[in-house]
């Protein structure tokens, strides 16, 4: 059987699992890593404390790709520059572009986000653009050279799974790139659900940060999306919503 | 000078006035605000909803709403985990100076108090920040009584310069600017702009601010919207609780804050919380207390309201309801405060302006958080000027 690596910007991945890291208290950063089994593990540039106390990057182990992220970029001009920073402090080149102008309810916006794409990836990162899924968006991201693309499932924070399902669905269909569900996603069942219908890979971070049991939750949304990968893999079965199928040709009447 | 007879809504010399939108709205709902029609159904409702409008916020500050102080905590407790995790921003204040040019009734650093007057010179408050750096702050909130004359942009903008040395994220909490002197700060290094509007009743307002420019209320009023057409990041808002009816203040201050943030959704908000504390010739003002539960009600209110917003828990307040709050609904706090002009590196230069209750170091604020399970933060955001 051949092996099933995600591949982003030429890296080969074996997890499909990536981990954010805004709400987790520090001290439980390795343990859910292990639980999760992740290699990549995204920081907010802004929360890197370099040579001072509680700093993310001292953290996370040496041996897992950082995913930094331009959280608090408000357009493409600082997400780049935001970039270019995480950079300087030796994040390596991969990037997660969030551009957000809205306080309220933390949308990406999809215009600015494309310009950054353009403008990084020429610079030779790593771009993986958070965005609203939009099909032309994603084209457009796609020709500006993003290396995957990773549409919310619902609002970031509020758990609510797939609310944009079929809109992700679209993508999983026409973007030749890796899709990973970004936000939203609230419990492993949903991340199950992402992966079976040929999601490449899965972020989270709210739903095992707010988890009773954060290590078991890692372990559990780890679960959920090798299931959920096996299950597209393995091609679903038919399933016959809400029809029910006649035992007997409703066409025999015809005659031959 | 504006002085009391003078009405609060004329502008002096120099006052740039942009559009009273918000300040008209703010207003009118101000006055219709009638907390007693709120029905303990009303409260019930905002509580099942999912994003807040105004309306629920009123029914959430009603004295409808105070026995519904557990489930209030409860929502607010889950929203905060929601938006920040278990993150706490950590921070210090730095008077620099406590010159003042106003005669605001219940305030220590009023010009009619015979106080200790001082400004910290650069050598001053580049030995100031060097020591507070050294503690491990990332974040510093600079401040000043609000004097022009002694205090000038020019000096703040010196001091902002010198503090982009050390930290990460820069506020200030000054006198309200134009909005080329908020972009020249900015330009400099601050991020972001506090101001207090004390009370949004206008005759309480011309009460009890007898002379001065910050007699004038709308130059006041719309300082956070001037501070971001000057490029600042994020802008604080608060009132004065006590000093006139806190329901109603509450109710302005909330209004103020959301209406800015749909007309500047960018915009990073924060809310802070001061009460009435004892300080010098304070005997007849005070017309309604705010005790710890009604404080609480207003946080939670605020957090439900704006369930992405800053709410900051100062250090008036006692370790004990600081410990309650925060986490619950506050996501930043004060750490190793000192509310005399200077005072990091050595003796303070000038009198407080009010009393602090909670005098905890960094590694004692921080202690704390970790024993809450709370992550404290240091720096949350990149200045990219």
């Amino acid at each position: 059987m051949q092996e099933d690596k995600l591949v982003i910007g030429g890296r080969e991945f074996d997890s499909r699992f990536i981990l954010g890291s805004g709400k987790f208290s520090l001290k439980f950063m390795q343990s859910v890593i292990e639980n999760a089994q992740v290699e990549m593990v995204t920081v907010a540039l802004r929360r890197a404390n370099i040579g001072g106390g509680n700093n993310i990057l001292d953290y996370i182990p040496k041996n897992i790709t950082l995913l930094p992220n331009t959280s608090g970029a408000r357009n493409a001009e600082e997400a780049v520059r935001i970039a270019r920073l995480a950079r300087e402090v030796g994040c390596g080149d991969f990037v997660k572009l969030e551009i957000i102008g809205d306080s309220k309810y933390l949308l990406p916006n999809n215009s600015e986000t494309i310009k950054a794409t353009e403008i990084l990836a020429k610079e030779g990162f790593i771009v993986m653009p958070y965005m609203y899924p939009d099909l032309y968006a994603a084209r457009d991201l796609v020709a500006c050279g993003a290396a995957a693309v990773m549409p919310l499932a619902a609002p970031i924070g509020t758990n609510k799974g797939l609310s944009t399902k079929d809109f992700i669905k679209i993508l999983v269909d026409e973007i030749d790139l890796p899709i990973i569900v970004d936000a939203g996603i609230g419990r492993p069942s949903q991340a199950c659900e992402a992966m079976e219908m040929g999601v490449s890979a899965i972020m989270a971070n709210t739903a095992i940060a707010t988890a009773g049991n954060v290590d078991m939750m890692a372990k559990a949304f780890k679960n959920a999306i090798i299931a959920g990968r096996q299950a597209y893999s393995a091609g679903l079965g038919r399933v016959l919503d809400n029809k029910a199928e006649a035992s007997s040709p409703l066409t025999g009447f015809l005659e031959d | 000078m504006k002085n009391a007879n003078s009405d609060v809504m004329d502008y002096l010399e120099g006052m740039e006035i942009i559009s009273h939108n918000i300040l008209n709205k703010v207003d009118s709902l101000y006055t219709s605000y009638d907390y007693n029609s709120y029905t303990q159904n009303d409260v019930k409702i905002a509580l099942s909803k999912e994003v807040l409008d105004l309306n629920d916020f009123a029914a959430l500050l009603s004295p409808a709403a105070t026995d519904f102080l557990e489930e209030m905590a409860s929502r607010a407790k889950m929203e905060t985990f929601k938006h920040f995790g278990n993150a706490v921003s950590v921070y210090t204040p730095l008077y620099i100076a406590n010159y003042c040019e106003n005669y605001c009734v219940y305030c220590g650093f009023n010009c009619m108090n015979k106080i200790n007057r001082a400004k910290l010179s650069e050598q001053e408050i580049e030995s100031e920040l060097q020591a507070i750096a050294k503690q491990g702050f990332k974040e510093i909130l600079l401040l000043t009584g609000e004097s022009r004359k002694k205090s000038s942009v020019e000096y703040i903008g010196k001091a902002v310069t010198i503090a982009k040395k050390y930290f990460a994220t820069i506020g200030i909490e000054i006198y309200p600017l134009n909005i080329d002197e908020y972009a020249y700060l900015n330009s400099l290094g601050a991020d972001y702009v506090s101001v207090y509007q004390e009370t949004y009743n206008k005759e309480k307002y011309a009460e009890q601010h007898l002379f001065g420019a910050k007699r004038v209320f709308p130059y006041r009023f719309n300082a956070q919207e001037r501070a971001l057409k000057g490029g600042m990041r994020g802008v604080c808002f608060g009132a004065l609780l006590g000093l006139d009816d806190w329901r109603k203040d509450a109710y302005a201050t909330g209004c103020h804050a959301y209406l800015i943030q749909k007309n500047y959704p960018q915009a990073e908000i924060s809310f802070s919380c001061p009460r009435m504390r004892p300080f010098i010739n304070n005997k007849e003002n005070n017309p309604k207390d705010v005790h710890e539960r009604q404080l609480l009600q207003v946080l939670l209110a605020y957090r439900l309201l704006m369930p992405y917003a800053t709410l900051n828990i100062s250090t008036r307040e006692q370790e004990s309801f600081r410990n309650g709050v925060v986490g619950l609904c506050c996501n930043k706090i004060s750490a190793g405060s000192k509310v005399g002009v200077g005072g990091h590196d050595g003796e303070e230069k000038g009198d407080e302006q009010f009393d602090i209750s909670d005098s905890r170091s960094l590694e004692e604020i921080n202690q704390m958080l970790e024993q809450k399970g709370l992550q404290p933060i240091f720096t949350d955001s990149q200045y990219l000027i």
